[in-house]
């Protein structure tokens, strides 16, 4: 596989993966208006999915679309980051997972706009827009709950520190990300690094957070090793794809 | 969707009036008569406050109660584009919700007080929402019959003679007309699909036809109230009327699709241009309004569910909002 449909590959997943997610939310959510907020960032994220799935399957050229990419690939050939499956847990749960993926989002798509590939950065440009709404959703409410109730303030803290560790896989530069940074294609890891932190570090302030300390073992779902959820989260999102072959829908 | 057994007015709408109120009744139903809107400032008979009140938050409810069987197969939809289409159109029920509840909140009912209704058990909402959805089928036949149901009752809703239900349902019946068209959509695709696909869809159709008919309420020899309503044109057609038109609009899209009406009984009748369609299970839909559907309690324990789990949320949200405007006040 060439290391651009890799690197298309993980930007894709990783947001069908967590639109995914966040679809199971919508009409459980803890008032009316998260769950319209929710579907909001669910529906943004299967929108980018769908533009770089099909753009994965061109750069392929074996005549997938954005469908057969996302429906019948198994989960070692997925290639999202391991945060993006992580179960949704509470609300405060899958906020703090929101907040660190967002933050990433925000400066990878910001660095992309700028990509030589220019089918990669007309897709940046648009997600970027979402994704700033994306930031100020989940910052928001991160802040809210952090700074909020005792018991509030004791789960967000909790699923910070759970979650944290996934966040090292975000920065964890392999030969695809250096082969496509160094030509114009995607942003130096490092550089999204100090400015993702700096985001981070702004909200947990604000939020009355403690940033957890970084912890040695990294997850590597952009190279196809998932944790256990991913498959069951494909089993589901997958089944009748699976159920009847050949049929289209 | 989704309005209905709406019919029926409170105990205080059969209140006798004083002198005093009976010389604005009379005003009231002055403009009524001349169609002018009635606004939430205006002064109004007790009757007609309560019946909206139940009417509105009932389909208010139902909305909110409506994205579950739908939203079941969100994370399951076959493709992509389905996904976003099924996304965006239980996004559209609970934003349909919203508006809802905010028409009933000028009528001087909290939106706290609605919810604490719902998840008691003493409101209702449409019993069409206590069918599984156990195939992808389901989707496409709520879109068609469900919500093609449920702009059949609205439309007239859209004339409604209190301004801010009008207003509301105007927007919610463009949206249901979307929905209605995605749902035949799916239902077209299946039935041109493989073999497994048409029997889903016939599937569906058999168990989802007699409930959609049930969604227009009562026939109207038994529905005590209906005049009532028309005389505040809250209502202006009755349960049967509106029944019969959805039926003749509806059977000749099935046949168009190629699936076939679960019922022996149906006819063209030449006579009165209309169809004529069998008898319906009353004592089913008397047991669904009583909760003894298949899913009354799935649906209202995953709303109670969502509510008793999102508390500490909501706690938190007040908590940080308080803390903030002590902040402000401490700031200035
Ligand atoms: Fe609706
Ligand atoms: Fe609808």
């Amino acid at each position: 596989m060439s290391a651009r449909l890799e690197y298309v590959l993980r930007l894709a997943d990783t947001s069908l993966v967590l639109g995914q997610r966040l679809g199971e939310w919508i009409g459980h959510a803890p008032a009316l208006e998260e769950d319209l907020g929710l579907a909001n960032l669910s529906l943004d994220l299967i929108g980018q999915a769908r533009l770089l799935l099909t753009y994965a399957g061109e750069i392929e050229g074996r005549g997938r679309n954005e469908d057969d990419l996302a429906m019948s690939r198994d989960q070692s050939d997925y290639r999202n980051l391991a945060l993006a499956e992580q179960p949704n847990g509470d609300f405060g749960h899958t906020i703090v997972r929101q907040v660190l993926i967002d933050a990433f989002q925000l400066e990878l798509y910001e660095g992309l706009q700028r990509s030589t590939d220019a089918r990669l950065a007309e897709i940046a440009h648009k997600a970027l827009k979402e994704t700033r709404y994306h930031f100020r959703y989940s910052a928001g409410w991160l802040i809210r709950l952090g700074d909020g109730t005792e018991e509030s303030h004791r789960r967000v803290q909790g699923s910070l520190d759970s979650l944290w560790r996934f966040t090292r896989e975000l920065f964890a530069e392999d030969d695809v990300d250096r082969e496509m940074a160094s030509a114009g294609v995607a942003p130096q890891l490092a550089d999204l690094e100090l400015r993702w932190s700096a985001h981070i570090d702004e909200v947990l302030k604000e939020a009355t957070l403690q940033r957890p300390a970084d912890v040695p073992y990294v997850w590597h779902g952009k190279r196809g090793q998932h944790t256990e959820h991913l498959g069951y989260l494909l089993a589901e999102m997958q089944f009748l794809h699976r159920a009847y072959p050949g049929a289209s829908w | 969707m989704y309005t209905q057994g709406l019919d029926s007015p409170g105990r205080e709408a059969l209140h006798a009036s004083s002198p005093d109120t009976a010389a604005l009744e009379a005003r009231f139903q002055a403009r009524v008569d001349a169609d002018e809107k009635i606004e939430p400032k205006d002064w109004m008979p007790e009757g007609y406050r309560q019946t909206l009140i139940r009417q509105i938050s009932q389909h208010a409810h139902s909305e909110v109660v409506g994205m579950l069987p739908e939203g079941n197969w969100i994370t399951r939809a076959p493709t992509l584009r389905r996904k976003a289409v099924l996304i965006a159109k239980v996004q559209d029920e609970g934003g349909h919700g919203m508006y809802l509840y905010s028409a009933a909140e000028t009528l001087g009912i909290s939106r706290d007080q609605m919810m604490a209704q719902l998840l008691s058990g003493a409101a209702k909402y449409s019993s069409i929402f206590n069918y599984p959805t156990p195939t992808w089928a389901d989707v496409g036949a709520i879109g068609w019959l469900v919500d093609g149901a449920a702009i059949m009752n609205q439309i007239p809703i859209c004339r409604c003679s209190y301004g801010p239900y009008a207003r509301a349902m105007v927007r919610i019946c463009r949206e249901e007309s979307f929905h209605q068209r995605q749902g035949f959509e799916i239902m077209m695709t299946l039935a041109r699909g493989t073999p497994e696909q048409r029997r889903m869809a016939q599937d569906a159709l058999n168990r989802w036809w007699w409930p959609a008919l049930m969604m227009f309420g009562p026939s109207d020899a038994e529905s005590r109230h209906t005049a009532q309503s028309m005389r505040w044109k809250i209502k202006r057609f009755t349960n049967d009327e509106l029944r019969q038109q959805f039926v003749d609009i509806t059977v000749p899209q099935a046949r168009f699709l190629g699936l076939e009406i679960p019922d022996p009984h149906l006819r063209w009748d030449e006579a009165s241009q209309h169809y004529v369609f069998g008898p319906i299970d009353w004592a089913e839909f008397q047991q669904v309004l009583k909760g003894n559907g298949p899913c009354n309690r799935e649906r209202l324990e995953a709303r109670r569910r969502a509510y008793e789990q999102g508390r500490w949320v909501r706690e938190a949200a007040l908590a940080h909002a308080e803390k903030q405007r002590q902040r402000a006040a401490q700031a200035a």
